[in-house]
């Protein structure tokens, strides 16, 4: 028998965590594991909290509540450069629960809009007040005893941003690997770039080999040579029943080229 | 809407041009159910304290079983019952043995050793399905791994380990003789000796889920009389309700088995596993029980297609003509018989493919493995050796320089050739469909090959028997026994030779069990009226035996001094009173 | 064992009932109210099989906490039909031949409602798109997606005035 409390802030939720107890946010993560009988989850605490749901910019800052859905990403004109990844994950029903916050804590193989908030170098607000970049959150993500409110990163600029998907099934599946990149240019030239990853590491990760070798870079063919060569370089992508690890691989320099040339898939 | 387009022009004479079904759309009398959503499947029955029945299953390939330890799970909250090997009445089975083909080998729950991942060892039946998940996670199970083995051919290598006690060779046994089935038709050894060209290749196929949308299960209930009915998401209502009469030693007049409508299937929902745990279940707790895959037992434990490997070995000529063709088959059964069995005979009355070729040689086996039991999916048997057929035309056309499709027209058979089973080959239509698919496609083809036809050019010597070279090898143990390595058709023992134009023993397939069952052909007049003139046909010179013959007749013993062919002691047939079996099997209660 | 009331409006009529603590939706319309047309097909949001409109968004019910329904308006394939007359997908559906074994039907229905109510004129890959979250294993996209345009055209004429 699972217990469910339901509070009205998303802090009052986060308080209530403890042993065998999870916070339910969409319930594409959590409802799964529940209808499977997983005998560690004893509570369920929810947060009626609209504010979790907002999407708003301040200044040149957009912030994301953690509860906002794929569906209202999608709706909103502040993100309308996030909607291709958005618009990847599951089919409609699947966009109008699963949650961004949702998916900053998917296993693999899901995740690609956490690769994205990777890619953009976001600071995440938990609810013990306390921020935390991305990169920090992923590697300590399974023992985090608070709960992420808010993700606020820079706008990136027009074109800027990039997101490619692979996977097995048309129109739409679990992605094989999925790519997301933030490429500024100054004069031409490649500077800064971040590319994330997901489905090459048991969490998102960034190809920082294929980073390095894209700096000052033009996006040509010549240019991205580099890049697209150590486009696996240094990682382990995991075997399993979407593809080998050797396929994601021999997939990523495939698509990180034609996310950098703007190919057609 | 009518997506199929007829070639009218083709075979024309063989059918009248008033048929009002045939060529017509016809909307499904279930359709008004399926869109309000009305159809009832089986979950779709609704049970008043029904109960919930969930398995213990193997995390192992293959172990033993030291001990089960469920006295935790027995003091759960809301477990009614723990079931248990020995709780299951016969708790030995084959599917098959319903028409009396082969041995019993596997146990509905296992209580010694279990032979492949997820399979069952014991059942919790609780209130609510929660409580039967979290009791069926806190049994204590001590396993003690074994050596496994996956590939159809380790499995066949000396010194494998054993995967199912009741065929130690790890292959099933073929007319309690040899450890394949075996097919003879010609001299393989002399058209190779006879070809310009030997091609060889090797065919693998991966097992595949048939991944119904509805997952298998039943709901079985307590009923008046003491009966039990049964809802379920079979796909062969009689056979799981006979099954399950087997499995549990009752009558079968005792269950009332509700079934028809099926939320997918393609063969995956024939094994008849979840109708007797599901009655056992309401037997044992005297409430309805519902016992349901969900979609992880579904994918992991659902038998899927088998995995099969072919090696074709053919002998050609240098214009195309394949003169012999040799197959050494494989079928991965996994752990238990199930179906595979009866896939290997199936694929084997398919070989050489729609093709005549004068000397025909093939051994199938069906090999047992540590991998989940296969079954029946959409064409199985013969899907995987028709890939391989094909994919080694083209490489045979690659090889002589050929146009594949003009390869496959060159070598089709045709009405009145004989076919490498003994049988006169008729309604081909193999050439007519090898020149529309390349008309579709826009493949040029030459005009010889387009003016041929499957209509003519057959049967002549084309029907003839050929002198058959047949051997004894591949008995039952002797691979184990001798070290024999897997190599096709090596072996020891007697050869013989078959005269040409021997057809074999007719065999009367199932003779009626009374005789108001004997067919009334006036009755089947309105079926025989839709031919309004005999199909003119070339006659072909030989023709097997009538299929109403009276008495099988012995072969012609061979040549050399062998032990005859094997022969069956009685036609196969339904309803014979078996020591041992069940008298409840279906068919057999009228006795 | 405690259970928890929910009340929700099911194909406009008012519903309530006691529902267990991790009870999602589906096992609730299913047990609790008897509305046997969400399917159960894999329990983990990734057959569409249990798809039902909750204020006209679709939502995998196998996944919907049932508390969480409180106060909310659902829509099942029962609710289709307005009594002996079928919905225009519906039709389409039985005219289409878009239905073979009928476990998917119900939750294509629902997403293919969703995406006529907002969109009446979807153009192939758009209804491609509307329908990606819900498997057929019958193999039966092509006629799906066909009916779908059929019934589309249907609303288009009943919307003219």
């Amino acid at each position: 028998m699972v217990e469910v409390l339901a509070f009205e802030s998303i802090a009052q939720a986060a308080a209530a965590l403890r042993d065998r107890t999870v916070y339910l946010g969409g319930g594409t993560l959590v409802m799964r594991a529940v209808n499977f009988g997983d005998s560690s989850i004893e509570r369920i605490v929810l947060a009626n909290d609209p504010s979790v749901k907002a999407i708003r910019t301040e200044g040149n800052r957009v912030v994301l509540g953690s509860g906002a859905t794929m569906a209202d990403v999608l709706a909103s004109k502040e993100t309308a450069f996030l909607a291709s990844v958005a618009r990847g994950i599951g089919g409609p029903a699947v966009r109008s629960m699963a949650t961004v916050g949702g998916n900053l804590f998917a296993q693999h193989p899901y995740g690609d809009f956490a690769a994205a908030i990777l890619a953009l170098d976001a600071k995440l607000s938990l609810t013990d007040g306390s921020e935390i970049d991305m990169g920090s959150f992923l590697a300590r993500r399974g023992s985090l005893r608070s709960l992420v409110a808010r993700i606020q990163f820079e706008r990136p600029a027009s074109g800027e941003f990039h997101f490619r998907k692979m996977s097995r099934v048309k129109p739409k599946g679990v992605s094989v690997i999925s790519i997301a990149a933030l490429i500024p240019n100054s004069a031409g030239r490649v500077s800064n770039a971040r590319i994330a990853y997901c489905g090459m590491g048991e969490t998102p990760v960034r190809a920082s080999a294929a980073e390095a070798a894209l700096e000052g870079r033009t996006l040509d063919p010549q240019g991205i040579a580099a890049a697209v060569s150590a486009a696996s370089a240094g990682l382990a992508p995991p075997d399993d029943a979407i593809a080998s690890s050797w396929y994601r691989k021999e997939v990523a320099p495939v698509l990180l080229r034609r996310l950098l040339l703007g190919e057609a898939d | 809407m009518n997506t199929v387009e007829f070639r009218k022009n083709l075979f024309s004479d063989e059918r009248p041009e008033n048929l009002s079904e045939i060529g017509r759309p016809t909307v499904r009398q279930d359709i008004l159910g399926h869109v309000t959503g009305r159809s009832a499947f089986y979950d779709d029955h609704q049970f008043d304290g029904l109960l919930h029945m969930r398995c213990v299953r193997s995390p192992h390939h293959h172990a033993r079983i030291r001990s089960v330890d469920f006295s935790n799970a027995e003091r759960m909250d809301g477990v009614r019952r723990i079931v248990g090997p020995n709780d299951v009445p016969k708790n030995l089975n084959t599917l098959l043995s319903l028409i009396n083909f082969g041995k019993e080998d596997e146990p509905l729950l296992s209580g010694e050793k279990t032979a492949y991942r997820g399979e069952p060892v014991l059942a919790v039946i609780a209130d609510t399905e929660r409580q039967a998940r979290v009791a069926a996670s806190s049994v204590r199970v001590e396993w003690e791994p074994m050596p496994h083995v996956l590939d159809v051919e380790e499995a066949l290598a000396p010194g494998a380990p054993t995967v199912n006690e009741t065929y130690p060779d790890n292959t099933f046994e073929y007319h309690e003789r040899y450890d394949h089935q075996k097919l003879r038709f010609g001299d393989v050894d002399k058209g190779f000796s006879e070809a310009d060209r030997i091609v060889e290749g090797r065919y693998r196929m991966s097992p595949i889920e048939q991944a119904p949308i509805e997952t298998c299960g039943a709901i079985a209930a307590p009923d008046t009389g003491d009966r039990f009915v049964c809802y379920t998401s079979t796909q062969a209502l009689f056979f799981s309700l006979a099954t399950t009469a087997k499995l549990l030693d009752t009558a079968s007049s005792r269950l009332h088995f509700i079934g028809g409508t099926v939320g997918g299937g393609f063969g995956g929902k024939v094994d008849s596993i979840v109708e007797p745990m599901a009655v056992l279940g309401a037997m044992l707790s005297g409430r309805p029980v519902k016992f349901m895959w969900d979609r992880e037992e579904e994918m992991q434990v659902g038998a899927p297609r088998g995995a099969e490997l072919w090696i074709i070995k053919d002998g050609v000529a240098a214009d195309g003509r394949i003169l012999a063709r040799r197959f050494t088959g494989y079928f991965d059964a996994g752990a238990y018989t199930r179906l595979s069995s009866y896939a290997v005979v199936k694929s084997t009355g398919h070989l050489p493919g729609p093709y005549t070729i004068p000397n025909v040689a093939s051994n199938v086996y069906c090999v047992f493995t540590n991998r989940t039991p296969a079954t029946a999916m959409r064409g199985f048997g013969i899907t995987g050796v028709d890939y391989a057929i094909e994919c080694q035309m083209d490489r045979v056309a690659e090889a002589v320089g050929m146009d594949p499709v003009e390869l496959r027209i060159l070598n089709a058979y045709r009405d009145g050739d004989m076919k490498a089973h003994r049988r006169v080959a008729k309604n081909t239509a193999l050439i007519e469909c090898c020149q529309v698919a390349a008309e579709k496609a826009g493949w040029r083809i030459s005009p010889d090959s387009t003016r041929q036809s499957s209509l003519e050019g057959g049967g002549g010597r084309r029907a003839e028997i050929p002198e058959t070279a047949t051997d004894q090898i591949g008995r039952i143990g002797e691979r184990r026994r001798s070290r024999i390595p897997v190599e096709p058709l090596v072996g020891s023992g007697p050869r013989g030779r078959i005269p040409a134009g021997t057809a074999g023993p007719a065999v009367e397939a199932a003779p009626p069990q009374r005789p108001d069952m004997a067919m009334d052909w006036e009755r089947e007049k309105s079926a025989a009226d839709f031919v309004r003139e005999p199909v003119k046909r070339p006659k072909t010179a030989t023709q097997p035996q009538s299929r109403l013959a009276a008495a099988p007749e012995p072969l012609p013993p061979a040549q050399e001094k062998a032990e005859a062919p094997y022969i069956p002691k009685a036609p196969f047939n339904r309803g014979v009173r078996k020591p041992g079996v069940s008298r409840f099997l279906s068919g057999t209660r009228r006795r | 064992m405690s259970k928890s009331p929910v009340s929700f409006e099911l194909n406009g009529s008012e519903t309530s009932l006691f529902v267990e603590g991790g009870q999602n939706l589906l096992d609730a319309l299913r047990r609790g109210v008897g509305d046997l047309t969400p399917k159960f097909g894999c329990n983990q949001g990734t057959c569409g099989a249990c798809t039902v409109l909750i204020d006209g968004q679709p939502f995998l019910s196998c996944l919907v906490l049932a508390v969480n329904a409180e106060g909310r308006s659902i829509e099942t394939a029962a609710g289709l039909s307005d009594g002996p007359s079928l919905h225009p997908l519906q039709q389409a559906f039985i005219d289409g031949f878009a239905a073979q074994c009928g476990y998917c039907t119900p939750g294509m229905l629902l997403a293919a409602k969703t995406l006529l109510d907002r969109n009446p004129n979807p153009a192939r890959e758009e209804i491609a798109e509307a329908i990606s979250g819900n498997l057929c294993r019958c193999t039966g996209y092509a006629p799906i997606i066909d009916a779908i345009l059929s019934a589309a055209e249907i609303v288009r004429r009943s919307n003219r005035p």
